[in-house]
């Protein structure tokens, strides 16, 4: 071998040396992952999104057709156009949790989302989302349960739960709600946060109503939150500040809920509740299950945390009748 | 044009038409998804598809006589689906190509030389199909003895082989003669000693190496969830399948060979490439020289596909029309013609009768050895659950494919390629498994009956799936039955309340009801050291402030009738206040026992209307190893399963 080969060998084999120590150095960890680097960081946390200086309204329009009751609702309130503003960008939580056809009212009637994304439009939103994150397979259940085709008549846009639609959330004072996955992706952009819920039975909560849908909200395995309903109910409704809540109580589920599945657990209630104070449309949806206020600890809880008043009767309530 | 450039243009639109129905298998309400496309096309064309399944039920289910169309064009034209058509060959050739890239002519050449290795596709065709055909083979050996003409004619023929085989015949007849004997009192022995039926099942075991059902198990179940996480088009989160590493090993492998040899998986191993080898015998054109006399150039095996050796003497069962040697040659010696090629040609795949016999006796023998396990009879696997409409156990088997059809449709993606908990023969056929997903079986769909391709998860309607209308009387169908694990379960084993299974039963009324019970906390029974209307101060034990003030906690005097609590609202540390509603009358004496209790609600399982859905398992908080599991016991498909009276 010649002194030249030798001499280039030597620098390429010290120049490998010198790369693999540099690289071990520069990797090297003595202690090992720490416990904090197992957390997922960084937290979203929801704006309010109500209306400040209205204070709490609430209508309850007797009728059978939700389109009717709902724009006399609104309109008894002061008018979308108190809630919606021009280029507003609206999203709609609905409640799509069961792959169920519209006639069984286990989830938001999807005429009932035509006619609010309709006046939402016309109040000049610029645009309108409708998400749930359901129980069922997202995609079944948008289209069993007439929602999806009901947004797209409406010219308003679905947005579906995919993995990458979540990011943590810790609500503020919350004891369940921390370093929790939040459907967050709907929410962006957006101004003004309307709930639409049917009234149904729930064995476990007493009720499922506006408060309980925002449960859609949540993902991870967020039913282990079951073991404390109330508090969670509670806490979602400390989560979301809603622009507006409707509660639909055209059709109850009397029995069987939250899924229902026969037409013999309804039972023609024949009221729409557009509110508001959350607490206060869940506070008169309890007399349409037969229950008062006081049965549904969540209730109760949500006005000692200041979030409405199960007392409806205090606010500014309408009542009229549709049609 | 060039008849190759033909023949790519058919390639590549069969291959893309295949790829886009790949893509349109999902559900969803866009006019690109599940609209009535006949995504199972290709599985219909599929000979091997329609023979199996007619050797094991004696039918040709509906789609499957397209079939029919691949079988009288190949009998006419020769093996055109393996270079024109077969999404799989297309795939190969692709990578075929870039593996002969760089490459001499000569060694070109030597790769497409004929090897001896082309007839094992033909004994795993035997195999697989005698497999397939043992029940009606057995039925077969049985007719003998039931048809009293066949048992004459039986023992006729046997006399008169007999004595012709004694007297008179020598040499090569004798030996014909003597084998014909052999068969002869071989059936007969057969059916003396054994009720066949009992011991030979019928398995269809084609679709793991029939290459359609693969290509389709293939792309559908590896290919498209790979390439779609990130876009997240075909499915909003990210579809997963049970042992996917192995469907995708051997598609990978299968492909990679072609670097080593063109077309290894179609030459060595395609039973659909040998039954039309088998088909194309007869066929009125074929490929092959218009002289005997060339220059030997071997060009035209340069890029044979099927090394079917042109230049000599033509294995017409291996030529795969690729038409490469029409265009390849110089001197225009080859063509598709009516005529035999003029170096001759070898009408016949290379079996030997040996080698035949062997292939057909495993595959006769082999269903019974495996269904010696049981997985059939009594020890069938209740972990196996299979999804609405599949026919019971056995029928099941003679019919899957293992196509992953039904896995590819299924918006729940909880339809998944059963490992080896069905059995061997069980493999890649159809389980539900409802930890991945996103739900159980939904109620209102029967997506997968309506595109299983054969029928072994047979067509029903919602009202069939229901039990109602004309199916009131028989009841929903019911995929087998969901159980409680009491040890594992939060409110029977933990004392926390959850009752998630009862809320998301979709049956009405519900098949999972609760029981309320109340249950005393640990250390909960105290001493009452100070009370007032609302509050009371206890001694012994301290609670987190807020702990039990979840709606789901009670005071319960020990000297108040059994059944009168009072929910408790708030507590601190030691101090606990009630619902104003039911306050204490008067002051409770100092050192009353009371006892806090938990409101449990446990879930109890209404067997007879439980459907084994597994929408609750897929619910329960307990996110391991489920409190509450779907097992197969009492599902409809098989009457011996039943569970109820």
């Amino acid at each position: 071998m010649s002194r030249r080969d030798f001499l280039s060998r030597s620098v390429k084999a010290g120049v490998l040396v010198a790369a693999a120590g540099s690289l071990s150095y520069w990797l090297y960890d003595g202690k090992g992952p720490d416990p904090a680097s197992q957390s997922s960081g960084d937290n979203v946390v929801l704006p309010d999104f109500s209306i400040g200086d209205l204070g709490g309204r609430m209508s309850i329009i007797t009728g059978e057709d939700r389109g009717k009751t709902v724009d006399l609702g609104l309109k008894a309130i002061g008018g979308i156009e108190r809630f919606i503003r021009k280029n507003d960008r609206v999203l709609i939580k609905v409640n799509a949790a069961f792959a169920t056809p519209p006639i069984l009212s286990a989830t938001t009637n999807p005429q009932l989302l035509s006619e609010v994304v309709d006046l939402c439009l016309k109040a000049g939103a610029s645009s309108v989302v409708v998400t749930d994150n359901p129980i069922n397979d997202p995609q079944s259940c948008f289209a069993l349960s007439g929602i999806g085709e009901a947004v797209r008549s409406a010219g308003a846009k679905l947005m579906l739960p995919t993995g990458s639609s979540f990011a943590s959330t810790t609500v503020p004072k919350a004891k369940l709600i921390r370093d929790w996955p939040l459907l967050y992706a709907p929410f962006e952009g957006v101004n003004k946060v309307i709930g639409i819920a049917p009234v149904k039975d729930h064995h476990r909560s007493g009720a499922s109503m506006v408060m309980k849908n925002w449960y859609g909200l949540l993902g991870g395995r967020r039913n282990i939150f079951h073991q404390n309903i109330n508090d969670i109910i509670l806490e979602l409704a400390m989560m979301v500040k809603p622009t507006l809540v409707i509660l639909d109580g055209t059709t109850t589920m009397m029995t069987n809920g939250p899924t229902g599945g026969s037409l013999s657990d309804l039972k023609q209630t024949n009221c729409m509740i557009v509110s508001t104070d959350q607490v206060a449309a869940d506070a008169f949806g309890a007399s349409l299950l037969g229950k008062k206020p006081a049965d549904l600890p969540f209730i109760l809880k949500a006005q000692d945390a200041g979030l409405g008043t199960a007392d409806y009767e205090s606010l500014k309530l309408v009542r009229e009748r549709a049609g | 044009m060039r008849i190759v450039t033909v023949r790519r243009i058919s390639q590549i639109f069969f291959l893309l038409l295949f790829f886009w129905f790949c893509i349109v298998s999902t559900f969803g309400e866009q006019w690109w998804q599940l609209r009535g496309w006949p995504v199972d096309w290709f599985l219909q064309l599929d000979p091997l598809v329609a023979v199996g399944t007619m050797l094991t039920t004696k039918t040709l289910y509906a789609g499957l006589l397209w079939a029919l169309a691949t079988v009288i064009l190949t009998i006419v034209l020769g093996r055109f689906f393996c270079s024109w058509v077969c999404p799989f060959g297309t795939l190969h050739h692709m990578v075929g190509y870039l593996g002969k890239r760089g490459k001499t002519l000569s060694r070109k050449a030597e790769v497409n030389e004929y090897h001896w290795g082309q007839s094992i596709k033909y004994y795993l065709l035997v195999f697989l199909l005698t497999a397939a055909a043992g029940a009606l083979m057995a039925r077969t050996v049985r007719a003998a003895f039931a048809v009293p003409a066949i048992l004459w004619f039986l023992v006729a023929a046997t006399i008169v082989v007999v004595a012709l085989a004694l007297f008179g015949l020598t040499g090569r007849l004798r030996k014909t003669a003597a084998i014909l004997l052999a068969l002869v009192g071989g059936w007969t022995l057969l059916g003396l000693l054994y009720s066949m039926e009992q011991l030979i099942g019928a398995s269809l075991q084609t679709g793991l190496l029939d290459p359609i059902p693969l290509v389709y198990r293939s792309v559908n179940l590896v290919l498209l969830p790979l390439v779609d996480s990130e876009y997240q088009v075909l499915s909003i989160t990210q579809r997963h399948y049970e042992g996917a590493w192995l469907i995708g090993a051997i598609f990978i492998a299968a492909l990679l060979l072609n670097l080593r040899t063109p077309r290894f998986y179609c030459r060595y191993i395609c039973p659909l490439g040998a039954l039309y080898g088998v088909l194309s015998r007869f066929s009125l054109w074929r490929v092959g020289k218009k002289q005997s006399e060339c220059v030997q150039c071997k060009l035209c095996e340069a890029n044979c596909e099927g090394a079917c050796e042109p230049t000599n003497t033509i294995h017409l069962s291996e030529c795969v029309l690729c038409m490469n040697c029409l265009d390849d040659c110089g001197h225009d010696l080859m063509g598709y013609q009516t005529i035999p090629s003029a170096s001759g040609e070898i009408v016949s795949p290379d079996m030997s009768r040996r080698g035949f016999v062997v292939a057909l006796a495993s595959g006769v023998l082999a269903v019974p050895m495996i269904r010696l396990g049981g997985y059939t009879d009594q020890n069938w696997n209740p972990a196996v659950i299979r999804p609405p409409g599949a026919l019971s156990e056995a029928d099941f088997l003679s019919r899957c494919i293992k196509c992953g059809q039904c896995m590819r449709v299924c918006p729940t993606n909880i339809i998944q390629p059963a490992g080896l908990e069905a059995g061997l023969e069980g493999l890649w056929t159809p389980t539900l498994n409802f930890r991945v997903g996103t739900s159980g079986c939904q109620l209102n769909c029967i997506a997968c009956s309506h595109v299983c391709p054969t029928a072994a998860i047979r067509p029903i309607t919602l009202e069939e799936k229901h039990g109602r209308e004309a199916f009131a009387d028989v009841g929903p169908i019911k995929l087998g039955c969901a159980f409680v694990d009491r040890g594992r379960c939060l409110p029977w084993a933990m004392d926390k309340p959850c009752i998630v299974c009862q809320e998301t039963c979709p049956v009405s009324p519900k098949a999972i009801f609760v029981r309320e019970y109340f249950s005393t906390v640990r250390n909960g029974v105290v001493e009452v050291v100070r009370s007032d209307s609302e509050t009371l101060e206890i001694a012994g034990i301290s609670f987190q402030p807020g702990q039990l003030s979840t709606g789901d906690f009670f005071i319960k005097l020990l000297t108040e009738p059994e059944g009168k609590r009072r929910p408790i609202v708030d507590n601190a540390d030691r101090t606990l206040a009630v619902d104003p509603r039911m306050p204490f009358l008067k002051e409770l004496p100092l050192g009353t026992r009371v006892e806090i209790q938990v409101r449990l609600q446990r879930p109890q399982i209404d067997p007879k209307l439980c459907i084994g859905c597994g929408v609750c398992e897929h619910e329960c908080p307990v996110s391991g190893k489920r409190a509450i599991r779907v097992s197969a016991e009492n599902e409809s498909r098989s009457k011996r399963r039943s569970m109820l009276l």
